[in-house]
């Protein structure tokens, strides 16, 4: 296993040392870098602009720079949230906490370079994790009828939406809104209309690029408009030779590192816990066993290796389902999944043996873009610094008309620009009234699949909705949705406390 | 009690997500619902109707069950109508200028409205900035990436 696994991955890294792949990752390391220093910009909307841009690529390299895009961002969300104290990117929202008082104490150079390593030890694990585990699961996966993969589905389904921020319920409904908005076009059976009000421009049904970039694009642009303020430059001056940290920082952060690292390769394997979760509870558990837990939010450099290992370990993790079963643990890796469809590419068990260079491509492609990120990192730290300092009112009206331009390249239809614009209307309506938009994408690339296999596994069963629990591996599937929601329940009567007193209280922007 | 009732932002949210999911349910009887070994194209958005339509009296129901919250707040405390307007007016912009008069002045048009949306934005900043991401929005699309959109067109 451990020779065929090489091998693979020896073919990964020709597709991926191929020329123009090699530019691809590198422009969207260097993208996603770029949008995760900028406040006000993450990765979901950047993703989702970059989308149509990519339809003329071919498959692999869209892949490896979208992926690109989302681990680069990462990087760049760390030296925000060290640096200036905003938590732009909600798993790097816990980095704040100790990485800002280390820049007030002169150490904020540090800080980053701490940040550095541990993302590059907690991202190898994380693909070393993909290379063993992808296979594996995939050859269960091949296994599965119908009646399993529609209850594998409303697992993920369930996981992404209940384990996200927010109230679960609405959580919930979001995914069942974005399952329904996967609905509006010609049924794919009998070719029916559905749900489109007559519109001709629908019977295709609804662009993901047009609900992503309403959602993620002009809703949270009427989010922030005005409401983000200047931010502080105080501490911003980091020259290359501040990163260097000392002999006694190093020896702290190590053992810190390798445990957030443990910590996030768990939280990937469970559907739903993405980065955000990973960080907060290595965090939380660096925090409880650490001598001096007081000190914790003072500057302790702990408290930045643990996090920052945790994200990144998390975040490769988090392609493992996405990749092997076509299942996306969150919305970013829904739109990744989206994009692989645009391209013709079926996702499911079946896209490694299929599409043996998309997949161990990016795998490969992981990790040349990682040390890119290094790279990137180290001596461009004075340019990554100049940029948080781009106003917002330069930011919006540019990013809308990438928008604009964005959703009317993939069909040439100006019908679709209206299509984001109501969706952004009613996205920042959800906004308002507290529900969070990201599980709409989720239910959105999943829903046709799942109506798809429902509907077989009810006609395989002769009409018997029993036969989720009749299949063994399903019934498994369905009992851990039904232990999720009671768990749920159970948390929301019996708060744990001493999870919440470790985890401190920071509302992260989206 | 009702008056606090119709404070709640889960009250207006439970409201929401219920009357959406009756909306559904009733629609989805018009299309074909087949039966369970047969579905036809209107039972699965049928049976999501009905799922959506407990979850929105679920919302409801925390909202009379949880006390009212300090932020309970619909809108934002600073109402940003000139912000939300520019930003909804640019694409709109953008569709009817394209449509009409060519890439240019779509972009232009769009660029320069929603820069005005900023509270700190003069009609020189905007009129800069707007011109630059036309130069090279124009540059990028236009030349390098060749969509079909003509730069200027008069009429459709």
């Amino acid at each position: 296993m451990l020779s065929t696994a090489l091998t693979d991955l020896w073919y990964g890294f020709g597709v991926a040392l191929e020329p123009h792949n090699v530019m691809w990752c590198f422009v969207g390391v260097l993208v996603g870098n770029m949008v995760g220093v900028l406040p006000g910009m993450g990765p979901l909307a950047t993703i989702s602009i970059l989308l149509p841009l990519t339809f003329g690529i071919k498959p692999v390299g869209a892949i490896l720079m979208l992926a690109g895009v989302f681990y680069g961002s990462q990087y760049g969300g760390a030296i925000c949230s060290i640096l200036l104290n905003l938590p732009c990117h909600p798993p790097h929202a816990v980095t704040c906490l100790d990485g800002f008082p280390l820049t007030k104490q002169g150490r904020g150079g540090a800080a980053l370079g701490i940040t550095v390593i541990s993302s590059f030890v907690g991202a190898s694990w994380g693909i070393t994790e993909m290379i063993f585990l992808s296979p594996l699961l995939v050859s269960v996966a091949l296994q599965f009828g119908p009646a399993e993969i529609c209850s594998l589905m409303l697992l993920g389904l369930l996981a992404g939406s209940t384990l996200a921020r927010g109230s679960p319920i609405k959580g919930v409904a979001m995914t069942v809104c974005g399952l329904l908005i996967g609905i509006i076009g010609s049924d794919i059976e009998t070719g029916t209309p559905r749900f489109t009000f007559g519109i001709p421009n629908l019977f295709d049904g609804i662009e993901i690029v047009a609900l992503a970039l309403g959602l993620f694009g002009i809703a949270e642009f009427m989010k922030s408009v005005n409401q983000l303020s200047d931010v502080d430059t105080k501490y911003t001056h980091v020259k290359i030779k501040d990163l260097r940290p000392t002999r006694e920082e190093l020896r702290r952060s190590i053992p810190a590192m390798f445990r957030g690292t443990i910590i996030g390769s768990l939280c990937a394997l469970i559907p739903g816990t993405g980065p955000t979760i990973a960080s907060f509870v290595s965090y939380a558990t660096e925090k409880k066993i650490s001598k001096t837990p007081d000190k914790f939010g003072t500057g302790m450099i702990e408290g930045v290796a643990c996090p920052e290992a945790s994200t990144h370990s998390s975040v490769q993790g988090d392609f493992i389902p996405t990749m092997s079963l076509g299942i996306p643990g969150d919305a970013v890796m829904a739109l990744i999944l989206g994009a692989l469809m645009i391209q013709g590419v079926v996702p499911g068990p079946q896209l490694i043996s299929e599409h043996p260079d998309i997949f161990w491509g990016l795998v490969a492609s992981f990790w040349i873009g990682n040390i890119m990120l290094v790279i990137l990192n180290v001596p461009m730290i004075g340019l990554w610094v100049k940029l948080l300092t781009i106003p917002y009112k330069y930011l919006y009206p540019s990013a809308l008309f990438f928008v604009c331009i964005g959703v009317y390249s993939t069909n040439n239809d100006m019908f679709q620009v209206g299509e984001v614009v109501v969706i952004g209307i009613v996205g920042y309506f959800l906004l308002l009234l507290d529900f969070h938009p990201a599980p709409i994408l989720l239910g959105f690339v999943l829903g046709p699949r799942f109506e798809e296999n429902f509907r077989r596994a009810m006609l395989i069963s002769r009409g018997d909705a029993l036969v989720f629990i009749k299949h063994p591996i399903s019934a498994v599937f369905v009992g851990l949705c039904v232990l999720l929601i009671a768990m749920q329940i159970y948390v929301r009567l019996k708060k744990p406390k001493g999870l919440s007193d470790a985890i401190p209280v920071v509302e992260p922007a989206e | 009690m009702f008056e606090t009732l119709l404070r709640k932002r889960d009250f207006y949210a439970g409201v929401l997500m219920t009357l959406l999911g009756v909306g559904v349910t009733f629609n989805s009887t018009t299309y074909n619902l087949g039966t369970l070994m047969h579905m036809g194209p209107g039972m699965f958005p049928f049976i999501l109707g009905i799922v959506l339509t407990f979850l929105g009296l679920m919302i409801f129901g925390t909202a009379l069950a949880t006390p009212l919250g300090e932020d309970e707040h619909i809108l934002p405390k600073n109402k940003e109508w000139r912000g939300w307007g520019c930003i909804l007016a640019g694409p709109i912009l953008f569709i009817v200028f394209g449509e009409f008069l060519g890439m240019v002045p779509a972009t232009f048009a769009c660029v320069f409205v929603s820069a005005l949306g900023d509270r700190e934005a003069t009609l020189k900043n905007s009129l800069l900035l707007a011109a630059g991401v036309t130069f090279f929005g124009v540059l990028l699309f236009s030349y390098v990436l060749q969509i079909p959109f003509p730069m200027f067109r008069w009429g459709h």
